[in-house]
């Protein structure tokens, strides 16, 4: 979990959970949501993304609603992480919370070409830009999100919650 | 050192004499509320094993979204929540009948000051206009509100924005929210808490704050807060029987930043697709047509609201090639707006009324828009696929302006009527 490789796509600013996840959608089976992740500004992603790539977007990624179809639809396509200059707040927490690694790096978006390869150290908050040997410090997750994330998310949290009630 | 509305709050709901902002605290909320989505929430509860709610009298439920219900899967989405309250002994339990959430829990008194709620909404920032700390949460962070009553939160920097002079007629706080967003962008509050003040904080109806702090998130912020005062306190003195103080921030308390906004001369404004900070003043506007008047939501769907329309097409007509949906927030505003004569009004201007609820606004149902086709709406957002097709375009403007909007077929100045 703590380092992250992968290939990148790259977003704006103000990238909107209504063009993650459009509102038509958000209510059907993941499996139908996901093909609609980002296709109204780039109608390729949802088929081209593989598993581990990572976005890397301007400011104000994910502003707009709370839907937590907004991350979790990217972590379904297998997105193995986001980068981006500022979050959304809720998108931010829904991230974590659904155990899908995101970090803040005030730099990134002019360090990265569509198709570079990063690597992303959530430990040290490193991001690389392995492809143009450079290295980016992001903003260090806290310790709470941190443990979140390597448990994968709220759930497995609430899951042992719920043992210990029992 | 003093404290903002939002520290100290956080300070109390985390058993602190004080926090700063960057520090991270647990916090015990006073309030939580899941609308439709609280079918995603019970399953998440389900598939942990979490059978009881921390404090089932301090949740609040109710379905507003996909109201009525528009397909037989959202049928049984319904079903699941229904199911859920029941099993999760959650009495506080609206149904479909009441109306949006941001409208309904105010009404029926949940929302007091000094509170801090979480939704599984990003407009619970709404409940600032109160002075409760309202903010918004996904379903997952939800779950983990209901099984333990707890949330981490970050203390957020505040920043004000101090309203002076005299509002235009026909000017609503919907324009200047818009003129705050066009002007400062909509990441000037981005993980903050923001205090709207001045003169015209002051002597604005709570219809009206609500709609600022409603879209308070637009601008990126956390909470929205306006100082409660003797207004919320007659608000609610038939509402509720809890005790609660009206909370203010104390005057040393340090904020990050202050803008003064004077609204003396603001125009009425318009968002322009696809995002809330492209604002123009309407008389800069000029010939953008419009299929679609949308007037509703928890932005700007409530008495005050309909009624500025109804003053506005009294004895007009909608323009032949538009339609225009009103959408009354709660039960409680449809109530009092047949009582006015308001619904009467908006029929005989040939409005369709649809039930209180979300509506179009997120994009779900109830007035799609095709493609090519362009909407003036008083709801708060206006992304690519808001309301429908990708391809068409939402304008946000105030309630006066959607309804001048609806009379011309284009978008048009409320000041002319």
């Amino acid at each position: 979990m703590n380092i992250i490789r992968g290939k990148v796509w790259k977003f704006g600013n103000d990238v909107d959970t209504d063009v993650i996840s459009p509102g038509q959608y958000v209510a059907s089976p993941m499996e139908e949501l996901k093909k609609h992740v980002l296709e109204s500004i780039n109608p390729e992603f949802p088929q081209e993304v593989r598993s581990g790539d990572i976005i890397v977007a301007g400011s104000n990624f994910g502003c707009g609603s709370s839907r937590e179809t907004a991350p979790a639809a990217l972590k379904a396509l297998g997105l193995g992480a986001i980068v981006a200059e500022s979050f959304a707040r809720i998108f931010f927490r829904n991230a974590i919370a659904i155990g899908l690694p995101i970090i803040t790096c005030p730099e990134v978006f002019g360090s990265f070409a569509e198709g570079d390869e990063l690597q992303l150290d959530l430990a040290s908050a490193k991001v690389i830009n392995v492809t143009k040997k450079k290295t980016l410090n992001a903003q260090p997750l806290p310790d709470e999100m941190r443990e979140v994330l390597s448990k994968g998310g709220i759930v497995p949290l609430l899951k042992e919650i719920a043992r210990e009630k029992a | 050192m003093g404290m903002t509305l939002a520290e100290k709050i956080l300070a109390r709901a985390s058993g602190k004499a004080e926090v700063r902002p960057g520090q991270y605290v647990t916090a015990t909320v006073d309030l939580a509320m899941t609308h439709d989505a609280m079918a995603a929430v019970a399953l998440i509860l389900n598939e942990a094993g979490i059978t009881k709610v921390w404090d089932p009298d301090r949740v609040v439920c109710l379905l507003d979204h996909y109201t009525p219900s528009p397909t037989a899967q959202m049928a049984e989405a319904r079903k699941l929540v229904e199911n859920a309250v029941t099993a999760l002994n959650i009495k506080n339990f609206y149904g479909q009948q009441a109306g949006v959430c941001h409208q309904v829990l105010p009404e029926k008194g949940w929302v007091l000051p000094g509170q801090l709620i979480v939704g599984t909404d990003s407009h619970t920032t709404t409940y600032g206009a109160f002075g409760a700390a309202g903010t918004g949460i996904g379903f997952s962070e939800m779950a983990y509100v209901l099984a333990t009553g707890k949330l981490w939160f970050k203390v957020p920097e505040t920043i004000r924005f101090v309203m002076s002079g005299t509002l235009s007629p026909r000017v609503m706080s919907k324009d200047i929210i818009l003129y705050i967003a066009g002007k400062y962008s909509m990441t000037v509050a981005q993980y903050k808490a923001v205090e709207f003040l001045g003169s015209v904080a002051k002597e604005m109806s709570i219809a009206s704050r609500m709609t600022m702090s409603n879209m308070s998130v637009e601008i990126g912020a956390k909470f929205g807060f306006f100082e409660p005062d003797e207004k919320v306190r007659r608000y609610l003195s038939t509402r509720t029987d809890q005790p609660f103080e009206l909370v203010s921030p104390d005057e040393d308390a340090v904020y990050e930043k202050e803008y003064e906004v004077d609204v003396s001369n603001l125009e009425p404004q318009v968002a322009f697709p696809f995002a809330v900070d492209n604002v123009k003043s309407v008389s800069e506007v000029g010939a953008a047509k419009v299929d679609q008047a949308v007037l509703g939501s928890c932005t700007n769907g409530r008495l005050e609201d309909l009624r500025i329309a109804a003053e506005i097409l009294t004895g007009r007509k909608v323009h032949t090639g538009t339609r225009l949906l009103v959408i009354p927030a709660s039960a409680e505003v449809y109530k009092g707006a047949i009582t006015e004569g308001i619904l009467h009004t908006l029929v005989d201007s040939g409005a369709i009324i649809c039930p209180p609820g979300c509506g179009p606004c997120f994009g779900a149902h109830m007035g799609l828009l095709a493609s090519g086709e362009s909407c003036i709406a008083s709801i708060n957002r206006n992304f690519k696929g808001r309301m429908g097709s990708p391809e068409a375009k939402v304008y946000l403007g105030s309630p006066a302006t959607v309804a001048a909007s609806a009379i011309q077929g284009r978008i048009a100045d409320p000041r002319e009527y």
